[in-house]
């Protein structure tokens, strides 16, 4: 770099961008980790921050850049930034045990490294639960030449779960008792209601039905009791980005929470998707959108009226809910919007659970099952039979008494016991009539008619939009501009994502971290990964250091991530082109999961040093 | 074994290569103390009682060191009817279950001192009922059984029904215990997570019975071979 400019990483939280604001490639960047005290309104807590703030600092790059950073621990334990989604020499990338031996206390580390590529990342701590604790920031990335989105205002949007425990608390408290964080667990009342709705008998044997298995409908948060911040706010400090009628605002929507899922609507407003995990997709317009731990979206919204818009971020579990505000003038607050019913897992996400756990699902009696909101009484048949499946036969369902021996399941719109947003909720591709269902078709099921769907059919995950409108599906991205050519993968490595919710153990292949040999892979290769989900949770998947080329089918237009959600009950195949020597983590991004052991080394074998 | 030393071998490791924080894939160790009971009981007989049944537990995934710890304290003497310490190691056995082994010393203020090797399981059985059975080994051995299930009244009012057996394998009559003469104690306890999960409150009733020759034994001494009695006290984990 010519001009080497000094630019101190501004606390920019709050701040205005508009693109193109900024001119200089800046090179050096200094960044403090402090021990703060976080106050999110509802609570205060020790925590740690970047630059002694609680909203996150935003670095801005410039695609070309060769960036150094001074990075000063101030705290009195070892710290590390991972710069997440950044592609740079493995040295750099920040992880303890892995690319260096982290930052000691008192001591200041100097990061060095290109920046050849632009977008939206993140960083935050590698270490310990640095990051739960706080220490997380955005990356904004100004590309080169001409940037293809067209925005007038341009805002972060970092997502997190404050909680009111330390990380360190969480996982102990969780290791011992699986669900303590669990306050949306079936009661006394949802059994008195249940019963009343589908019979007693049914009830009780849906009850037994889970009980035989110690699991629980209800874990799709396992930590719950968090306050949710858009950058470094609450719903009450309400984070607000100005605009004015008719702009283009592009939000960058950054997911940096330990454990929590966010489905992100601007109420009244359509975004539009232009970007995920850092690289343009082509356009697509949605209502509502679920962003999963460590990704990032950038969508574009065009606020037309005079008056604030609320940017809401509400968790998968609807257990917590943020409320920003968009607004031609400040002090406008957007409403808040109650949360919606909290979903139950069904049958469909354990699919994935009893092939990897051994059971015998033929003795498994699947009383009073609910799929994706469609309940179904089943009589005592194994699930290698669902020929005999019956509905349940209340005067309210329309379909009482149905046989489902033959039934093709195809086109089928399903009632809704909700009555909500929720109904018509289409179980596309779902043949349970003629097709025998084996444990292996089961776990596979997503992959019938050679289309991935990306939620067990019949999950009790699968979103719908607030507005009953479109709701991003991965199906949804397709690469703007391919970063690699489409070819034949290498070879196949098989993940299974798996763990022991009541233990609290996470692991792949059944094998934890710690007692696990690295991946190895060879430089120059393309290798496909096969996730196979045998847990109950979804997990974010993040590769370091290569991008995963998410298939969805569509070849070398394929979306290019660095971190992909694979849901209960499904497979997903991702590739990467094996272009960066060294060893790199590999890691579901759920903070406590990934402490647990559901965690990988990968060693790339060859290549330039 | 090798599993439990694991974490102090790589904080060494990681102290000689610079980096003292925990590293990915060396979990911290976990640690805490979970008391069960912490009550007054209110019997029949005015004779109070200060009872306590708590765990304070170290280790990871493969192996745990608990203490157990659990007594009866009559409040009038300060004499302590019951008081039983244990050592116990832990090792996961199955998906929900782990094994037990440990040592076990019962110190009443009256009566015969006894120690006993403990080897027994607990875990969650299908139904989410919590189980203890342990087989305590010694010159008086005799088994013990205890099952505790929490039904969520609301998610933090919480009803948990509890049962305990003790089975005395041989006569122990200066300790009031006849081989086959069952002791039985049955709770029901209404608690409220008050903050978090950290201090739960309840209240609740215990019944105690015993059977066969330990009920003569007991009524031989002039007393009851049942008692009723209602509890107050408070659940912690910290």
């Amino acid at each position: 770099m010519n001009s080497i400019a000094m630019f101190r990483a501004a606390l920019l939280g709050l701040a205005v961008t508009t693109l193109g604001g900024f001119s200089a490639t800046a090179g050096t960047y200094d960044i403090s980790v402090d021990n703060i005290r976080i106050d999110t309104g509802d609570f205060k807590k020790k925590g740690v921050g970047y630059n002694n703030s609680q909203i996150p600092t935003v670095l801005r790059f410039k695609e070309g850049e060769n960036v150094t950073l001074n990075v000063k621990n101030n705290l009195r334990e070892s710290t590390s930034i991972h710069w997440h989604g950044l592609i740079l020499p493995f040295r750099q990338d920040g992880v303890p045990g892995i690319s260096f031996n982290g930052i000691k206390p008192g001591t200041t580390f100097t990061y060095n490294f290109p920046i050849k590529q632009a977008g939206t990342y993140w960083f935050h701590s590698h270490s310990g639960f640095q990051e739960p604790d706080g220490a997380y920031g955005a990356i904004v990335i100004e590309p080169k030449g001409h940037d293809p989105v067209h925005a007038d205002r341009d805002y972060v949007v970092q997502l997190t779960d404050k909680h009111p425990h330390s990380g360190n608390k969480i996982f102990r408290n969780v290791k011992r008792s699986a669900d303590y964080y669990n306050r949306s667990q079936r009661t006394l009342d949802d059994l008195v209601n249940d019963a009343r709705a589908d019979g007693l008998k049914a009830t009780l044997k849906d009850r037994k039905m889970w009980g035989k298995m110690r699991m629980t409908p209800t874990d799709v948060e396992d930590i719950q009791g968090f306050t949710a911040l858009i950058n470094g706010q609450s719903t009450k400090q309400n984070w607000t980005g100005l605009f004015k009628a008719g702009e283009k605002v592009r939000l960058r929507l950054i997911n940096s929470s330990a454990m929590t899922y966010f489905d992100v609507r601007v109420p009244g407003l359509k975004m539009t998707v232009v970007q995920a995990d850092g690289n343009n997709v082509k356009p697509v317009v949605v209502d509502e959108l679920r962003i999963a731990v460590a990704e990032t979206y950038d969508v574009i919204v065009e606020p037309r009226k005079n008056m604030p818009y609320s940017v809401i971020a509400e968790s998968m579990g609807r257990t917590g809910l943020v409320r920003g505000t968009l607004t031609p003038q400040a002090g406008l607050v957007g409403g808040v919007p109650h949360l919606r019913p909290q979903p139950l897992l069904t049958m469909a996400d354990m699919s994935g659970m009893m092939g990897g756990m051994g059971m015998d699902m033929d003795g498994m009696s699947m009383g009073n099952m609910d799929m994706g909101g469609m309940k179904m009484n089943l009589t005592d048949t194994g699930m290698n039979d669902m020929a005999g499946m019956e509905m349940p036969k209340t005067d309210a369902d329309p379909h009482a008494g149905h046989d489902m021996g033959n039934m093709d399941m195809g086109d089928m719109k399903m009632p809704n016991k909700e009555a909500d947003a929720h109904a018509g909720h289409n179980m596309k591709n779902m043949d349970m009539g003629g097709k025998k269902m084996s444990k292996k078709s089961m776990a596979g099921m997503n992959d019938m008619n050679g289309k991935t769907e990306f939620y067990a059919p019949g999950s009790g995950l699968t979103p719908h939009a607030a507005n009953g409108g479109k709701f991003l599906s991965y199906n949804d991205l397709k690469a703007s501009q391919p970063l690699f050519r489409d070819r034949k993968a290498t070879r196949t490595i098989e993940l299974r994502l798996t763990g022991n919710m009541e233990r609290y153990i996470w692991s792949i292949n059944g094998v934890k971290m710690e007692d696990a040999d690295p991946i190895v892979l060879n430089y120059g290769e393309r290798v496909r990964f096969k996730f196979v989900n045998e847990t109950m949770m979804a997990h974010p998947m993040h590769l370091h250091g290569m991008w995963s080329l998410l298939d969805t089918g569509k070849g070398k237009w394929d979306p290019i991530k660095h971190t992909v959600n694979i849901n209960p009950g499904t497979t997903v195949y991702t590739e990467t082109e094996v272009d960066a020597s060294g060893q790199w983590a590999f890691h579901c991004h759920l903070s406590y999961h990934a402490e647990a052991g559901m965690f990988r080394k990968v060693v790339v074998v060859g290549g330039p040093a | 074994m090798k599993n439990l030393l694991a974490p102090g071998a790589v904080a060494l490791a990681t102290l000689t290569a610079g980096a003292v924080f925990a590293e990915p894939g060396v979990p911290p160790l976990i640690y805490g103390v979970q008391v069960e009971q912490l009550e007054y009981r209110l019997g029949e007989n005015d004779e109070d009682v200060l009872v306590w049944d708590f765990d304070a537990m170290v280790g990871n995934d493969e192996l745990r060191l608990v203490f157990r710890s659990e007594a009866e304290m009559e409040t009038s003497s300060n004499d302590f009817e019951t008081l039983e310490n244990q050592l116990r190691l832990q090792m996961p056995i199955s998906t929900f279950f782990d094994a037990v082994v440990g040592a076990h010393a019962s110190t009443p203020t009256e009566g015969p001192n006894r120690y006993n090797l403990v080897v027994g399981v607990k875990g969650l059985a299908p139904q989410w009922f919590e189980i203890d059975a342990d087989l305590y080994l010694s010159e008086y051995p005799f088994g013990r059984f205890e099952a505790e299930y929490e039904a969520l009244l609301t998610n933090r009012l919480i009803l948990t029904p509890s049962l305990e057996v003790n089975m005395p394998f041989k006569d122990d009559i200066e300790a009031g215990q006849a081989a086959g003469g069952a002791t039985i104690e049955i709770g029901a306890r209404l608690s409220y997570d008050l903050v978090g999960r950290a201090i739960s409150p309840y209240v609740g009733v215990n019944y105690e019975k015993s059977f066969g020759g330990t009920a003569d034994l007991i009524e031989a001494a002039g007393g009851q071979s049942d008692n009723l009695s209602f509890v107050v006290g408070t659940r912690l984990f910290f």
